[in-house]
C-alpha cells in the first residue's frame, strides 16, 4: 500500500527524522490558512498523488505569494496530473501540501527496500540525489553504497557512520545522519514497510541533514498489525476497476488490448495473456479469479471485465484443481444470463470435472464457444475480438 | 526415486481442524499419503479425520514420529507455525497459505539458516510425488509417477504443465511448487540440485514468471551445475512495469525482473526456453527421453 508524501512525513516526524513543517490543504482556502500558519513568504506546495515525477508535470511549485498560491490550488484541485509514473489519464488530485521552504546545498538519495536474493534489509545511499535511482544503479552503480542490516542484532551506528563517510559528509552531519540512519531502519521494520525511499535527502545551506521527500510502501499483508496504518489507505488514487475487484478478492489489471481475460491462478493468468498476444491478440487485462472461484465471483469478473468498453472478446481459462469445472460452468450461464454479455465468450475448461463444464456450456443455448485447448481457446478469442473490432 | 518426499514420509498437518486443513487432509489421506496426525492449540487429545489432534507439534512429531509438516493456519499465524516446527526438528515444512508478511518470512528465512529444515512456500501449491505422497492443495489425478522433475513459483500453471507431462506419457518423480512470495522458503536452485542428484529424474520441467532474480540465479546455477535437460517458461511477458500480477512477488520493479530477461539468460544457460506454455509436453516429447 502506498502512502502519501503528507502521510509519510508524519510518520517520519513521529520516528524523530528531520522533515520541514508544513499543512494538508484540500481547498485553496486552507492552502492559505496553512502557508499564513507557516510564515515566511514563500512556501512549496506539491499535490499529493500515489506517483513520482511530480516535479516535472507542474505539481510541485515554489510560491512567492498568497495569490500564487491560490491559482497553483485552483488549477490542480478536482483535476488530474499526469506524470511518466501514472497511467495516460493521469491521477486524481484532492490533497495540496504546504511546506516551508529550505535552503538546499546538496540532494543525496537514500532508500531502505528488502533484497529478494539475500532475504535482507539493504539501505541504499548515493550522493547523486534527486535522480531516477534506477538510472544511477543501471548507469553508474558504483556510486549506490550499500549496508545490508543483519536481523538478528538490525542496523548498527557504524553502518550509518560508514554511509555518512561514503557520502562525503563531514562534522555534525556524521551524528546527525547516523541518527537518521538507525531511526529510517526502525521505522521500516516496526511499521512493516516494503519500501522506503528519501528522494532527495538534502544537505541544507546551514549544513543539516533534511528529509526534503518521503515515501513510503507498506506491506499490505502486514495491514492487520497496523490498524493505523490501514486507515491512510486512499482508494482515490487506484484504479477504479482494480479497487471494486479488490473488494471481490480479485486481481485485477488493466491492460490495453481488447480481448478480457478471466483466469483461475496468478500464473496461469499471465500464461494465458502471453499466448493471446503470442497468437496476435491484445489482452484487455490481468484478471485472476483465484482459487475458491464462485458463481458469484465470476459473475463480478464478468462485471468488471465489461466495463471496460474496448473489450471485444472475452477469453475464459479454468484450470480445475480442486473447483469443479462444473460449478464454474454453472456460475458462468448464470453470469452470462444476469449480466448481459453481448461479445463473444470463450471457455477453455481443462482438469477437475472440464467435461461436464464444457457440456453444461453447450446445452446453456447461449452464445459460448467452448475449446479443447488452450492454444484453440486463445485462436478462437483472437479471431472473435478481430471479428469484433472490425464490425 | 524422488525428492524430498516418498511414500515412507509421515506427515502431520497444522490448522488441521480448520476448513482447509480439514478438506485438503481428507484429499491427502485418499490420495495415499501416511497423514499421522494433526496440530491444534487446544484441541489436543481429540480425534479429527481419524488421526489424533496435538496441542503443539514437538508432542505431534514426537508421538507420531512425522518428518513433514504442512501448514494451512492463517497468514497472521503462520510465523509462529513455521518456528514451532523448526523447533520440534520437522525436517520438511509446507506452508501452503498464502498472504503471510514479507518481514516474518525475513525473519523466517534468517532462523532457518543453519537448521535441517527446509521450507516449501508460502503461497504454494505444495508438494507431490505422485502414486506415494501427495502435501498440498493440487489435484493428485492429473499427475503420473514418472521421470520429468517439475518446479514452479505458480499454482495452476504448474497443473497445466504437469498434466502436459502426463499426457505426454513422461510422468512426474515429483513436482515442488516454491510458491509466488518475494521470499520463498525454498528457491529454485535448491530444487534443480534435488532434481539433478536424483537419478530417477530425466528432464526437468521449470515455470517461472516476473519479478525477483530467481530465475537469472537459476540459470547460473542450470550453466554450471545441471547436465539433465531443462525446460523452463516464463510467464508474464505482457505484464506491465510496476503493477503487481495477483503474486506478491510477481512485479517488475525498477524496470527489472521482465520475462524476457529471464528467458534470455536461461537460454543463454542451455535451457530449452518455451514461450508457448502449452509446448512444454511438446518439447519434452522431442528431447526422446
Amino acid at each position: 500500500m502506498n502512502l502519501h508524501e503528507y502521510q509519510s512525513k508524519q510518520l517520519f516526524a513521529d520516528y524523530g527524522l528531520p522533515v520541514s513543517r508544513g499543512h494538508v490543504a484540500h481547498s485553496a482556502d486552507e492552502a492559505i490558512a496553512g502557508a499564513r500558519a507557516l510564515a515566511g513568504e514563500s512556501w512549496v506546495v506539491k499535490v499529493q498523488v500515489h506517483a513520482g515525477g511530480r516535479g516535472k508535470a507542474g505539481g510541485v511549485e515554489l510560491v512567492g505569494s498568497e495569490a500564487d498560491l491560490r491559482a497553483f490550488a485552483e488549477r490542480w484541485l478536482g483535476n488530474r496530473i499526469h506524470t511518466v509514473q501514472t497511467a495516460a489519464d493521469g491521477q486524481p488530485v484532492t490533497t495540496l501540501y504546504v511546506e516551508e521552504l529550505t535552503a538546499i546545498d546538496t540532494e543525496l538519495y537514500l532508500g531502505v527496500v528488502i533484497d529478494r536474493a539475500t532475504a535482507r534489509v539493504v539501505v541504499m545511499a548515493s550522493a547523486e540525489g534527486g535522480v531516477e535511482i534506477e538510472t544511477v544503479a543501471a548507469e553508474t552503480p558504483d556510486k549506490i553504497f550499500r549496508e545490508t542490516i543483519d536481523p538478528s542484532i538490525g542496523a548498527q551506528a557504524y553502518q550509518g557512520r560508514r554511509l555518512a563517510f561514503q557520502l562525503g559528509m563531514s562534522g555534525a552531519q556524521i551524528g546527525q545522519f547516523t541518527e537518521l540512519f538507525l531511526n529510517l531502519c526502525r521505522l521500516f521494520y516496526e511499521l512493516d514497510c516494503s519500501l522506503v525511499e528519501i528522494n532527495p535527502l538534502v544537505i541544507t545551506k546551514a549544513g543539516d541533514i533534511h528529509c526534503l521527500d518521503a515515501k513510503i510502501n507498506v506491506d499490505s499483508n502486514a495491514l492487520f498489525r497496523h490498524p493505523e496504518l490501514a486507515e491512510l489507505h486512499d482508494p482515490s488514487q487506484e484504479d477504479e476497476r482494480e479497487a471494486q475487484a479488490a473488494e471481490f478478492d480479485l486481481n485485477y489489471v488493466a491492460l490495453d488490448g481488447n480481448i478480457g481475460c478471466m483466469v483461475n491462478g496468478a500464473g496461469l493468468a499471465m500464461g494465458t495473456m502471453d499466448l493471446v498476444k503470442l497468437r496476435g491478440g491484445m489482452p484487455a487485462n490481468f484478471l485472476d479469479v483465484g482459487g475458491g472461484v464462485t458463481v458469484e465471483s465470476v459473475s463480478q469478473a464478468f462485471k468488471i471485465i465489461l466495463a471496460d468498453p474496448e473489450v471485444r472478446a472475452v477469453l475464459i481459462n479454468i484450470f480445475g484443481g480442486i473447483v469443479s469445472c462444473a460449478d464454474i460452468a454453472d456460475g458462468i450461464v448464470r453470469a452470462v444470463q444476469e449480466v448481459g454479455v453481448e461479445v463473444p465468450v470463450i471457455v477453455r475448461f481443462d482438469g477437475n470435472n472440464a467435461a461436464a463444464g464444457s457440456a453444461k456450456l453447450a446445452a446453456s443455448g447461449l452464445n459460448i464457444i467452448t475449446a479443447d485447448s488452450l492454444p484453440e481457446a486463445a485462436e478462437k478469442a483472437v479471431a472473435a475480438s478481430n471479428a469484433g473490432a472490425a464490425a | 526415486m524422488s525428492v524430498l518426499v516418498d511414500r515412507t514420509t509421515k506427515v502431520i498437518c497444522q490448522g488441521i481442524t480448520g476448513s482447509q486443513g480439514t478438506l485438503h487432509t481428507e484429499q491427502a489421506l485418499a490420495y495415499g499419503t501416511r497423514m499421522v496426525g494433526g496440530v491444534t492449540p487446544g484441541k489436543g487429545g481429540t480425534k479429527h479425520l481419524g488421526l489424533p489432534v496435538f496441542d503443539t507439534v514437538s508432542e505431534a512429531a514426537a508421538s507420531t514420529g512425522a518428518t513433514a509438516s504442512v501448514i494451512y493456519v492463517p497468514a497472521r499465524f503462520c510465523y509462529d507455525s513455521i518456528l514451532e516446527s523448526v523447533d520440534a526438528g520437522i525436517e520438511l515444512i509446507v506452508c501452503i497459505t498464502e498472504g503471510i508478511p514479507t518481514l516474518d518470512m525475513l525473519r523466517v528465512k534468517h532462523h532457518l539458516e543453519g537448521s535441517r529444515t527446509r521450507l516449501v512456500g508460502p503461497n504454494c501449491p505444495g508438494v507431490i510425488t505422485p502414486g506415494e505422497c501427495k502435501i498440498g492443495i493440487m489435484p493428485g489425478e492429473i499427475h503420473l509417477p514418472g521421470k520429468i522433475g517439475v518446479v514452479s513459483r505458480s499454482g495452476t500453471l504448474t497443473y497445466e504443465a504437469v498434466k502436459q507431462t502426463t499426457d505426454a506419457g513422461l510422468g512426474q518423480t515429483t513436482c515442488v511448487g516454491i510458491g509466488g512470495d518475494p521470499l520463498p522458503g525454498t528457491h529454485f536452485i535448491d530444487v534443480l540440485r534435488l532434481f539433478q542428484e536424483d537419478p530417477a529424474t530425466a528432464a526437468i520441467v521449470m515455470v517461472g514468471e516476473i519479478g525477483g532474480s530467481a530465475e537469472e540465479e537459476a540459470a547460473e546455477f542450470i550453466a554450471s551445475y545441471v547436465t539433465k535437460p531443462v525446460v523452463a517458461y516464463i510467464a508474464g511477458v505482457t505484464a506491465p512495469k510496476g503493477k503487481r500480477m495477483g503474486h506478491a512477488g510477481a512485479i517488475i520493479a525498477g524496470g527489472k525482473g521482465t520475462a524476457e530477461e529471464k528467458f534470455a539468460a536461461l537460454r543463454e544457460a542451455g535451457a530449452h526456453t518455451v514461450n508457448n506454455l502449452a509446448e512444454i509436453g511438446d518439447v519434452l516429447r522431442d528431447l526422446n527421453l
